[in-house]
């Protein structure tokens, strides 16, 4: 019986099937389309955190006030440098990992080997980075107390640097008179087994208030910003005011619920991203030790194409351009 | 396996002989950029924190011009070079590092115009929703207080 299979007349044109218009491999083209995909995740994420940015755009925190550490550089404030670092090294990687997919275009595998390595190395630095951000981040470094409405307020001073009068965060532990407190920590021995409490603030609103009032310099600092870009500072009365009339917690660094440097969903949407981007850079990280095994058992030497190398560089490259808008969107603009 | 590269950037007006050298190349034009972006972060020059242009005042055509000039309009001129230098960046990374370059017309509109198109639809409309709810907060007849 003949095959019932009929010439559909269209062999060797267009439609006839065979053809690759993309002149790109299965593996690339999709890992093209997950680009895409993520892409929009990303975006969808910066896009929010511009949305709450909008609507607290009187109030949002100043990022160069929150982020001026450098590790070994204790107590000065320089605020982008190390982020500038952390995008350097990324950048970095992301070079080294060019060029071990040119290295195997060439099919040399002692260079792909030595650049897989060193893209590995970057990624690990980067990782490390942001750890140490973020634990710089929750520590916290001057403290604040929050008042009934949620707002923030920091304690400073004016001071006069080189003729232009500036105001000077002091950080709680400065200033704060201890007092006798009943307060004490509910743990689980000493009352309902199953409910547990946070760990207290280091001081009470009273402690802080006690200290507010033995020191005439210090004003507080609300985090309403105003025509000059600045946080407003209030006057001396109005500050013991505030901190009497709506003061309600002591906060010391950052956590998902509230944070020292202001709006609370900052601290939210930095953790999320920063932390979905660090995700990004960690699985990166596993894939090229992964691939990079391979190089050196030889499995693409054998294969004949080097492109797996290609496919996880494409990747690579996606979460170092992440890190450019991130770096813009959370520490520049 | 021959590998086409496309050697010039800057629309020719940077030839490299290898893509290697092409690849430094890339790498040292994006570290000026990073360190420009940085140097303007750290010292704001005054004159790029007022917006260039006061919006129009009037009816429809204001209203229309308001929204063609928008980004000079409603933003502070560093704020619009941080991210002009981001797409500059974004555009080279892609390009260079990731070889769109050398990707065929198609793959490279599959991917950039439909990612592009929904970003930018996406940005639109939060930040749209954004501004109306610092609106219906700060207005004068807000009904929500946050000031205690």
């Amino acid at each position: 019986m003949d095959s019932t299979v009929v010439s559909t007349g269209t062999e060797g044109k267009t439609w006839g099937g065979g053809n690759k218009p993309l002149k790109a491999s299965y593996g690339k083209l999709m890992m093209w389309f997950f680009i895409v995909s993520d892409a929009l995740t990303f975006s969808g994420f910066l896009a929010a955190y511009g949305f709450s940015r909008f609507k607290f755009i009187k109030e949002w925190p100043i990022a160069d006030e929150v982020f001026t550490h450098v590790p070994f550089l204790h107590g000065q404030e320089l605020p982008m440098i190390y982020v500038a670092f952390m995008t350097f090294i990324l950048i970095m990687s992301s070079v080294t990992m060019v060029l071990a997919v040119d290295a195997g275009h060439h099919m040399n595998k002692a260079k792909v080997t030595l650049y897989m390595f060193l893209t590995i190395i970057g990624g690990a630095i980067f990782v490390g980075s942001q750890a140490w951000e973020w634990a710089t981040f929750i520590q916290g470094d001057y403290g604040a107390v929050q008042t009934k409405g949620g707002n923030i307020l920091q304690f400073g001073e004016n001071v006069t640097v080189d003729g232009v009068e500036k105001f000077k965060r002091i950080s709680i532990d400065e200033f704060a008179i201890a007092q006798t407190s009943e307060r004490a920590q509910h743990d689980r021995s000493s009352g309902l087994w199953f409910v547990t409490e946070e760990s207290l603030p280091p001081y009470t609103v009273g402690e802080i208030y006690k200290g507010l009032e033995a020191n005439d310099n210090i004003l507080v600092r609300t985090q309403i910003i105003n025509e000059n870009g600045e946080k407003t500072v209030l006057s001396r009365e109005e500050s013991l005011k505030q901190i009497k009339e709506n003061g309600k917690l002591v906060v010391k660094g950052a956590n998902l619920v509230v944070n020292e440097y202001g709006t609370s969903l900052f601290a939210d949407f930095f953790f999320f991203i920063t932390g979905f981007h660090g995700f990004h850079v960690f699985s990166g990280v596993v894939i090229n030790i992964i691939i990079f095994f391979n190089v050196i058992l030889g499995t693409y030497e054998r294969r004949g194409s080097y492109e797996m190398v290609e496919k996880v560089g494409l990747y690579w490259h996606f979460v170092d351009l992440v890190w450019v808008f991130v770096f813009t969107f959370f520490y520049l603009v | 396996m021959a590998h086409e590269h496309k050697l010039e950037i800057f629309r020719g007006l940077l030839k490299f002989k290898s893509n290697t050298s092409k690849i430094w190349g890339v790498l040292v034009f994006l570290t000026i950029v990073t360190a420009v972006e940085v140097v303007l972060g750290i010292y704001k020059p005054e004159s790029l924190m007022e917006p260039w242009m006061t919006p129009f005042e009037g009816g429809f055509f204001a209203t229309i011009m308001n929204i063609i000039f928008s980004f000079f309009i409603y933003m502070k001129p560093l704020n619009l070079i941080f991210i002009v230098l981001t797409i500059v960046k974004a555009y080279y990374i892609t390009w260079d590092f990731m070889h769109m370059r050398d990707e065929t017309k198609a793959l490279r509109r599959m991917v950039v115009w439909t990612g592009v198109f929904l970003i930018c639809y996406l940005i639109f409309i939060l930040l749209q929703e954004g501004g109306y709810v610092f609106e219906v907060y700060n207005s004068d007849d807000a009904l929500i207080k946050r000031d205690f």
